[in-house]
């Protein structure tokens, strides 16, 4: 044992002698391995992490949402529409939610103005996101007047600001009493946006959607899965947005990587036939290459991995922010939590390692088994 | 140590090391947040919210779990999105579905 790790350290040495001859161009491959590496983690790693963060926010969400669908749109419940839904057993609890948006010329961004079901502010007096707060300089106790849509000027009194580290869901939130909201948007009596349905057995969610459209035909249920599904197929759709973006600098690497490692230059393959002559073996050949061939990519991947986990969950992915993220006039500011998925982490490893390691043995391999002579002679 | 082995090898163990630590790194900052995560979930359990609060730009980017169906053109059939999220949120799968497998004859009986 001892012998053999003494004969794969002078292996080394004389791999990294070798690779020192040509040390721009070798230092240059490991640069561009290391930065393609770094970009394929940090995507993967910010795409998993969101996928992650929504996942977990959203899985307080209701279990059910009910819209009203009226000739294809989503459409004000009327009223006597709740009790209805009442009566299909194993709805736990039934709420009619307030909610809508508003245009701000000021900002020109859209708000999104809710009746919180408790703990509603006093009429007169709202609850703003972060992302609102910071846009229009508010602060508690400061005065805000919006123009209705019937063009009626209404002011309201901040009492609250909702707290900075729940900004991924309330940066653009408006809470209100539903007082001031019917007031606001010139609400009909007794109508809602939608119901919030919660059930008691996760089992019977599905269920009690079957018996809502046998029961309500114009209502659309949406389930609190499909709305995790809806997140994750956005960020399925935005991290494959991007890798195709950089897929044009995966496939130059590619083939700079395999002209590189597949095609030997006559100066190696002298090489390889002077250490033949001097009576290396075909094996020792392909170690030495086999050593050449691992540590830059294992050098590679490990600096890219790291730059690219110190990028997203240090530097908030700042070199990739606006592609991943995507960006609008009220964008929340958040710090995504790290979640690493090892598997994803396993499948860089294989496609970006494995395939270098190999395209660098099999011209070697050719090589080694040629005569010294007719190799030296090229 | 002066060996170019064993400077190699070094350098690889602490690069090994710094990668494993990121792993360690994770796992800190994901128990540092709990706090934070919790706030948030209860937030959008007391608010009964359904979606994040990522693109404002229009409804159907705001709530695109609670959009109607085919919002990219519900305003009338003639208006194409115009928001730069929008083109980066992925189209139903049935319709990807749809263009790719069947038939226009076959979508319209």
């Amino acid at each position: 044992m001892k012998l053999w790790l003494a004969k794969q350290r002078y292996l080394i040495d004389f791999t990294l002698l070798a690779l020192a001859r040509r040390k721009t161009r070798n230092l240059g491959l490991l640069l561009v391995y290391t930065v393609l590496v770094f970009m394929l983690a940090s995507v993967t790693l910010y795409s998993h992490a969101l996928r992650q963060e929504a996942a977990r926010v959203l899985a307080g969400s209701p279990e059910v949402i009910v819209q009203r669908m009226v000739a294809g749109r989503h459409d004000l419940i009327p009223p006597g529409y709740l009790e209805k839904i009442g009566r299909i057993r194993g709805v736990q609890m039934r709420e009619a939610r307030l909610w809508g948006y508003y245009y701000d010329a000021v900002t020109k961004a859209n708000y999104t103005f809710m009746v919180p079901a408790t703990n509603a502010p006093a009429a007169g007096e709202i609850v703003v996101g972060p992302a609102l707060e910071r846009s229009r300089g508010l602060a508690r106790n400061n005065g805000i007047s919006f123009r209705s849509y019937s063009g009626k000027l209404h002011t309201f009194v901040i009492a609250d600001v909702l707290p900075q580290a729940s900004e991924l869901v309330s940066a653009d939130l408006v809470l209100m009493s539903e007082e001031s909201f019917r007031a606001f948007f010139d609400y009909p009596a007794g109508h809602y946006t939608d119901i919030a349905l919660s059930v008691a057995n996760p089992l019977e969610v599905r269920n009690v959607a079957l018996k809502l459209a046998a029961a309500l035909p114009d209502a659309r249920p949406i389930l609190r899965e499909e709305v995790l599904r809806t997140y994750a197929s956005i960020f399925d759709w935005r991290e494959g947005i991007v890798l195709a973006l950089l897929s044009a600098a995966i496939l130059a690497f590619g083939i700079l990587a395999w002209d590189k490692a597949s095609g030997l230059s006559a100066e190696e393959k002298r090489e390889i036939g002077i250490l033949k002559a001097i009576g290396w073996e075909t094996g020792d050949v392909i170690k030495m290459k086999f050593w050449e061939g691992l540590l830059v990519s294992l050098t590679a991947f490990l600096l890219g991995f790291v730059a690219a986990y110190v990028h997203v969950f240090h530097f908030a992915a700042s070199l990739f922010e606006p592609v991943l993220k995507g960006w609008a006039v009220l964008y929340p500011r958040f710090q995504l939590t790290p979640q690493i998925d090892g598997l994803q982490v396993a499948t860089l490893f294989f496609f970006t390692v494995v395939p270098y390691a190999a395209a660098v043995l099999v011209p070697i391999w050719k090589a080694a088994i040629t005569d010294p002579d007719s190799v030296m002679r090229g | 140590m002066s060996r170019p082995a064993d400077r190699a090898l070094t350098f690889l163990a602490l690069a090994g090391i710094a990668f494993a630590g990121c792993f360690v790194d994770a796992v800190r900052l994901h128990a540092a947040a709990a706090g934070d995560a919790n706030g948030m979930t209860a937030l959008v359990a007391q608010l009964r919210l359904t979606d994040l609060a990522l693109f404002t730009e229009a409804r159907y980017t705001r709530h695109p779990s609670q959009a109607d169906l085919h919002s990219a053109y519900q305003d009338h059939p003639l208006a194409l999105e115009h928001f730069p999220t929008g083109s980066l949120i992925s189209p139903p799968a049935g319709l990807l579905q749809a263009t790719s497998g069947v038939g226009a004859g076959e979508t319209a009986k």
